[in-house]
């Protein structure tokens, strides 16, 4: 006999995270998530295809809005993320725990999270002094390049870093103005989904962030081949994922980001060149003199 | 069967005769339509049927001639790198542009449709919009897009209604009349259901939801509350009247689930853009979109069409 002061837990739905909305999957599908022994966690939502098809719509209808909004006001956005996220840090520390990390590198995982997303919080309006250039050349012409977001970016994330990887693929993306659908780790994918809870409290417009969950080898093909897809990133798999990815990108010429074997925990994952991964180089000649 | 065949009567007919519309009813009926699933050559057969019953549409207050001619270009010339589609039924402009369009279109089978009795307000006294419609007539458009008098509707003068929509269509000639009702400021599906039923004793040859500017404009329900009437005037009369959805229709989906809606409510006969239409502008390119996505299974971008 149940005490009468005794109450039912409320287990969390993971769902995704599609336009500022958390839908459960199109298709109905679901895989459960089981720890160490065996147990089952939770049960998470293997995306489809058109689940996939929805996110990109919404990255692009979000990408005028997002890519036109000030890099003071996306720099703004991104550290409002990393408040968020700082705010509930115990709780991401317990899902990692939960899915068999240990506390301790749990712990250092939520914080090197935050920092990071702090780190590209202050680039946001460096990078394009970094990157873009006045150009010499021999007409009269006042010749400069300027980067540009190049549209909807893909992300695969890396499998075995569950938040910081997720994070370091999303956070260099949207802070240079792209929109983003990301796939999320199918080993690890509760930090994910509470992830996408922290992004839809931090003031990000719907659409710019867009996060499913599911398997890679049903979704992949999708994320290189769809036409409105500008770019795709992906952080594991061989050479044959690598060259089928490149054949089906080649379609409407996306960019192709590799991100294979980077170790997401150490300083050399953080720089300003994975935000230029997502840039396009726009040149103009100006003329000038008489 | 032909339209010409059976000469309409100009009776107002009794609207306190006229059915109530069962709300409910219509909201788990549309609820329906919108569960059947309609894949692979089905699917690409619907699409093709949505694009032949296409009026490519501009109503903007910043349209220009170069605005038109480009709209009467996508209506020839849908997509050529895909083969075999049909070409829209019409398109669908301002009185001002109706010489433009029908310049452009040639002597092709593509219509040109004309809004007129100052749309989309209609607030003008009747020989402006009678003459208005002679114009758009003499100009070369085939087909007239009227609005009712709301105001006068909403205010219980079904007469007067009744007889502007049998003076227009006399001043349409050979052209055909499409009458919109515009639902969106009609309020209930009773009344829409009882400004059908006017609009066709007064003799239009197609019904027609919005103007597309108001909210909302063409809704499944609304759509088949109108269905229904036309239905019920054919078992009465013997006389077709087609039908019009405009407005809001901008998926390829949402397009196939009205297919689905017109083929259970008034069958095979009605399944022609003599018959049907749909009132829209993007709706085009995301058909376009759909068929190339069932003939290479790559998901498509607006990039690689042209523009709306």
């Amino acid at each position: 006999m149940v005490a009468a002061t005794s109450r039912v837990p409320v287990a969390k739905t993971y769902k995704i995270y599609i336009d500022g909305k958390f839908p459960r999957t199109e298709s109905g599908r679901y895989f459960p998530l089981k720890d160490d022994e065996g147990n089952v966690i939770a049960s998470i939502c293997r995306g489809s295809r058109k689940d996939f098809r929805n996110s990109v719509v919404a990255a692009r209808n979000a990408f005028a809005a997002w890519s036109a909004a000030s890099a003071y006001l996306r720099g703004q956005i991104l550290y409002r993320i990393a408040e968020m996220l700082e705010g509930r840090a115990e709780q991401f520390v317990a899902e990692l725990v939960l899915q068999g990390v240990s506390k301790r590198r749990a712990r250092a995982e939520v914080d090197a999270t935050i920092d990071r997303l702090i780190y590209y919080a202050g680039w946001s309006d460096k990078y394009q002094q970094v990157f873009s250039a006045v150009n010499p050349v021999a007409s009269s012409h006042f010749n400069f390049s300027v980067l540009e977001p190049t549209g909807v970016v893909a992300v695969i994330a890396p499998n075995d870093s569950g938040l910081l990887g997720l994070v370091s693929n999303i956070a260099p993306a949207i802070v240079g103005g792209n929109t983003c659908v990301v796939l999320a780790s199918e080993l690890l994918p509760l930090c994910a989904v509470s992830f996408a809870e922290v992004v839809h409290a931090s003031d990000v417009p719907a659409g710019v962030v867009n996060i499913l969950t599911g398997f890679r080898d049903e979704l992949t093909e999708q994320f290189a081949s769809h036409m409105d897809v500008n770019a795709v990133i992906f952080c594991d798999g061989d050479t044959d994922v690598s060259r089928d990815i490149q054949v089906l990108a080649a379609d409407n010429i996306k960019r192709v980001i590799s991100r294979v074997d980077t170790k997401w925990s150490e300083d050399a994952a953080q720089n300003p060149y994975l935000i230029k991964d997502t840039q396009e180089t726009k040149t103009t000649w100006h003329p000038i003199g008489s | 069967m032909s339209l010409a065949a059976v000469p309409v009567s100009t009776q107002m007919p009794d609207l306190g005769q006229v059915t109530r519309v069962d709300e409910v009813g219509v909201k788990e009926r549309v609820a329906r339509f919108q569960s059947r699933s309609i894949k692979k050559e089905s699917k690409v057969e619907a699409l093709k049927m949505v694009l032949s019953m296409i009026d490519l549409t501009t109503l903007e207050g910043q349209d220009t001639p170069g605005k038109v001619r480009q709209l009467c270009q996508k209506a020839l010339h849908l997509h050529d790198s895909m083969p075999g589609l049909p070409h829209v039924a019409a398109v669908c402009v301002y009185p001002t542009m109706v010489g433009v369009a029908k310049q452009a279109l040639g002597d092709n089978d593509i219509k040109v449709a004309s809004v007129a009795t100052a749309f989309p307000s209609g607030m003008t006294p009747r020989q402006i919009k009678l003459e208005e419609t002679r114009i758009a007539v003499d100009d070369g458009a085939d087909e007239i897009d009227m609005v009712i008098s709301r105001g006068a509707f909403l205010q219980g003068e079904y007469g007067f209604v009744f007889d502007e929509i049998a003076a227009i269509k006399e001043a349409c000639g050979k052209a055909h009349l499409k009458v919109i009702l515009e639902t969106g400021e009609l309020g209930t599906l009773d009344r829409i259901r009882r400004a059908s039923v006017l609009a066709m004793h007064a003799g239009a040859d197609f019904i027609k939801t919005s103007t597309g500017k108001i909210q909302p404009a063409a809704t499944m329900p609304v759509t088949l509350v109108m269905l229904q009437a036309i239905r019920d005037y054919y078992y009465e009369t013997g006389r077709m009247v087609g039908m019009k959805p405009a407005g809001g229709i901008s998926k390829a989906k949402l397009a196939v689930h009205y297919l689905v809606m017109l083929r259970e409510t008034l069958g095979q006969a009605w399944m022609t853009k003599e018959w049907f239409r749909f009132g829209a502008s993007s709706l085009a390119n995301d058909v376009l979109m759909q068929l190339q996505k069932q003939a290479t299974g790559v998901y498509q971008s607006a990039d690689y069409f042209s523009k709306d």
